[in-house]
């Protein structure tokens, strides 16, 4: 997030883009409806007829998948009547003329054909918007788990810029980041092009930077694999050894039976997590961790802070501090770390090396975490990014984008198309809300949500067994029909392992970030 | 500029006297008053004397002007806040030790309140009970004798709270946390004529309401008409300490205290004025504590042999590891290795994956879910 939550109470508007908040950010929510009672606006850009919709002044149901579509027409209007912010686009943003001539070709008839918006609902949207300053933007999943996410990104942001409003309070770009510690896992370079800070491990001064401080040589030099990348490797036997650290691949990737055949052909897999999951039936050595409350650390939130995690009891039997483990392997393999503790690692090391972080140290977060960048002891945190458009590269750049469809949509055999999310009782794969008391009683069961007028017309009620079938695969649940979900659209989780989405989603990725589809394939709906 | 006890206060504009009091630390108590939402002045508890209005004034809405001189603790006020809290002890199920008058009248009570209770002790909020500590701090006691026969059943139908009318001193702050913090507008006043209560959606339970059990309204009432079913019992809070930690669920990052009982975590409550949630927790963050504690935890490593894992030591699980991925390394190049962090657990483990790949196997095939 540019931003931070604390803004919300303050904020003059929203727009809130593929984000169920009320169910997948429950608290965040809360801030967002008490500026509402106090008067905020909020516009709602969403194919599902959400919780927060009830608090909204204009809902855009969009056809899943046309946000660039919706938004560059947004844009369009804006630049065509002369709404865009023109002083803050001519003095903090490049880029202007080409983001001109791609939105000229969006015109609001044209994009109400894509999106199913109305040509006129489109027009009062970008008035709405250009009428209130700033508008803080938020998204979620919705945006990014395309095959074209990642210019889903670029545009929210081509469209804030446009609007003027980055790099203010109460404005700014907010992804809701979906796990807790999405943040973190990234500013800690666990990811293949980066070191911690978010320093690329192309740079070779990076690289003498880090080499120095490890005390070691020839750091590799190459980006690594994505997650997709690598289970492709273990099935062409490029990836032998596969380490999996607390994620239950079997039932978040896409398309189970897939991944199920990827990680059956792996040479040796290692897990390390806190309890046996679908994914450790493919382990050859599963190391057992300590859990949250069971060790000490911090976690990173979606508004860049930093806040401590603290061991309130023991691991159960002989399970250790993830930490802990990586270090006795390094051991093993001819490296003494010294850090013994997560305070000495994150002190003594990730503070040191990731220049955004260099202020935050265990004595200072005791209480409230701070939020980078805090790049000494005495910088206070930053709440808001890119204040007085000074935005990481100098201006802001603006990154015009085409409109591509989803890699899968509905046709005659496949007419329905497939949307997946989260649900509030439950999250992810329930290895950890499956084992707390009450709340499978609360949400028991997957179910595969359809609009009304689907019910009727297909005679489906309320409970029925529904099959639900994609190239991929078939599962059948009972069916939730609710207007939350617009017609010809089914929309489910994956929460439970029977009756999981992702027997069905299309492993297709956005081509650079390699994120996968899940907002979107083609499924057929049989009453059984 | 208004007077406080005799003590001169400087106030912004808007500013009620409850506002002042608190931050010039003069204690005024308060049942109903819950902070960031419109004050009610339900209970009465918070009165004071201003010179020159005949009444008491209600400190938590009326706002500070000019020359005022208000006292907090004046006999006339101290014997209000005794009336008020003796007609809530009177009003109820309040079986501490100070729910009734003499020790006889105790007993009596007790027995009537655990025949129409389904609880086994004395209130499940005894010793966290707001009325309980006004009710010492003023030494006052209930007027029972007996207990008023319950009219609504102890509401237990959900897996999370126990609604209970018959403690409840209709404050109102549940509503306000429901309805002005939460925004869920599940529960409300109801005002069926000659009986007040709060309902839960068409006077009916919390179950078929709006309710998504964020638990707002647990943290918020004062006395043991709402109460935590899973910590029902387990908890008495001079024998637990509060650790302050982060939720583990998404990505908002709410603050936390966990209330630890001989190394286990009983319930949780957020922190209030904490950053970023103020106090705030739903579901997930309030009752999704006790997975750590489910008997399927892994407890040891474990080792596939003939197709099946076995149970190893960690010398025995670590050095197989290190062996095998030192032989994939000198036989295919470290680039054979592979990967994936978790976005779950802290940062420092997190930093020590990848610094395992980069620095020890020197490869960068290290990712996580950051797109789930
Ligand atoms: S648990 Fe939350 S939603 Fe339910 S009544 Fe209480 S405050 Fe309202
Ligand atoms: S249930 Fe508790 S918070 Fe709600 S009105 Fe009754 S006593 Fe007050
Ligand atoms: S309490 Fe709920 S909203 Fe807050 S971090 Fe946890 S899961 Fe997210």
């Amino acid at each position: 997030m540019t931003n931070s939550f604390g803004e919300f109470s303050k904020a003059k508007m929203f727009l809130v883009i593929g984000s169920n908040m009320t169910e997948a950010h429950p608290v965040a929510a809360t801030f967002l409806k008490n500026a509402v009672e106090k008067g905020a606006r909020l516009i709602v850009i969403d194919p599902r007829r959400h919780k927060l919709v009830d608090f909204a002044e204009l809902h855009l149901p969009l056809k899943v998948g046309s946000d660039i579509a919706l938004i560059n027409g947004i844009m369009h209007v804006l630049i065509k009547e002369g709404l865009y912010d023109k002083a803050f686009v001519s003095s903090c943003c490049v880029g202007f003329e080409e983001l001109k001539e791609k939105v000229e070709k969006y015109p609001p008839e044209k994009v109400a054909q894509i999106s199913g918006i109305e040509a006129e609902t489109i027009r009062k949207a970008a008035r709405i918007l250009a009428s209130v300053k700033p508008v803080m933007l938020c998204y979620t999943l919705g945006i990014t788990e395309h095959t074209c996410g990642k210019n889903n990104v670029m545009d929210t942001a081509n469209l804030q810029m446009l609007l003027g409003n980055m790099g203010k309070e109460c404005g700014g770009v907010n992804p809701l980041r979906g796990q807790n510690n999405v943040q973190g896992a990234c500013d800690c370079g666990a990811l293949p092009n980066v070191f911690p800070g978010y320093q690329a491990v192309t740079d070779s001064f990076a690289r003498k930077k880090f080499e120095k401080s490890w005390g070691v040589s020839d750091l590799p030099s190459e980006n690594g694999l994505m997650i997709p990348q690598m289970m492709d490797g273990l099935v062409n036997g490029k990836v032998r050894g596969f380490y999996i650290f607390g994620e239950n691949l079997a039932n978040t990737e896409p398309d189970i039976k897939k991944v199920e055949h990827e990680l059956s052909s792996a040479e040796f897999i290692v897990c390390q997590d806190i309890f046996e999951t679908e994914t450790t039936r493919f382990a050859h050595v599963v190391f057992p961790a300590a859990a949250w409350s069971e060790n000490d650390g911090t976690f990173t939130n979606s508004e860049r802070r930093v806040s401590r995690v603290r061991t309130a009891s023991n691991p159960p039997g002989y399970a250790k501090p993830n930490w802990w483990i990586f270090k006795q392997i390094a051991q093993r393999m001819g490296h003494h770390w010294k850090s013994n503790s997560a305070q000495e690692i994150w002190d003594n090391e990730i503070s040191m090396l990731a220049p955004n972080l260099g202020g935050i140290k265990y004595n200072r977060i005791e209480k409230d975490g701070l939020q980078w960048p805090c790049p000494d002891t005495n910088h206070p945190g930053t709440c808001v990014l890119h204040q007085d458009g000074e935005f990481a590269c100098g201006l802001g750049v603006f990154n015009p984008v085409d409109w591509t469809p989803p890699a899968e949509v509905p046709d005659e055999t496949y007419p329905f198309v497939l949307s997946t999310g989260r649900r509030l009782y439950h999250y992810h794969t329930r290895t950890q809300t499956g084992r707390c008391e009450g709340l499978n009683e609360l949400l028991g069961e997957e179910t595969a949500d359809i609009s009304p007028e689907d019910a009727r017309a297909m005679g489906i009620s309320f409970n029925d067994f529904v099959k639900v079938k994609s190239r991929r695969g078939e599962v059948c649940i009972k069916a939730r029909i609710t207007p939350e979900v617009p017609k010809g659209m089914v929309w489910m989780a994956f929460h439970f392992r029977e009756g999981n989405a992702n027997w069905l989603t299309n492993p297709a990725f956005d081509p650079q970030t390699l994120t996968a589809e899940y907002k979107a394939c083609a499924v057929a709906l049989e009453k059984v | 500029m208004i007077t406080i006890n005799g003590r001169d206060c400087i106030f912004q504009p808007g500013e009620t006297i409850l506002d002042i009091a608190t931050r010039n630390r003069v204690e005024i108590p308060t049942i109903c008053y819950l902070k960031r939402t419109t004050p009610t002045g339900n209970c009465g508890i918070c009165v004071v004397e201003i010179e020159g209005h005949s009444d008491l004034s209600l400190s938590c809405s009326t706002l500070a002007k000019t020359g005022m001189i208000v006292q907090t603790d004046s006999p006339r006020v101290v014997s209000q806040r005794k009336t008020v809290l003796e007609q809530m002890l009177s009003s109820g199920n309040h079986n501490c030790t100070i729910g009734s008058s003499g020790d006889d009248a105790w007993t009596q009570f007790q027995m009537d309140v655990e025949s129409n209770d389904d609880y086994e002790t004395l209130c499940p909020a005894w010793g966290e009970c707001k009325l309980q500590e006004l009710a010492y701090k003023y030494q006052v006691q209930g007027k029972h004798t007996s207990a008023p026969a319950r009219k609504i059943p102890l509401e237990l139908d959900n897996p999370m709270i126990i609604r209970d009318t018959s403690r409840c001193i209709m404050c109102g702050r549940c509503v306000a946390a429901c309805n002005e913090v939460q925004v869920n507008r599940a529960i409300a006043f109801g005002d069926n004529g000659n009986e007040k209560k709060i309902i839960a959606g068409k006077d009916d339970s919390l179950m078929t309401s709006d309710c998504v059990f964020c638990g707002e309204c647990v943290q918020a009432c004062p006395v043991g008409a709402l109460v935590e079913k899973k910590a029902l019992n387990a908890i008495r809070p001079w024998e637990t300490k509060k650790i302050r930690t982060t939720c583990p669920y998404c990505g908002v990052g709410c603050q936390q205290w966990l209330h630890v009982k001989e190394g286990k975590i009983i319930k949780v409550t957020g922190v209030e004025d904490g950053k970023p949630n103020q106090g705030r927790l739903c579901v997930k963050g309030r009752f999704g504590y006790d997975f750590i504690y489910s008997k399927e935890r892994l407890r040891t490593p474990l080792i596939r042999e003939n197709n099946e894992l076995r149970k190893a030591t960690w010398d025995e699980a670590l050095d197989l590891v290190a062996e095998k991925f030192t032989r994939i390394i000198k036989e295919d190049g470290p680039h054979a290795l592979a990967g994936v962090s978790c976005a779950r657990s802290i940062n420092e483990d997190s930093y020590q994956m990848q610094k395992l790949f980069r620095s020890v196997f020197k490869t960068n095939n290290i990712d996580h879910c950051a797109r789930t």
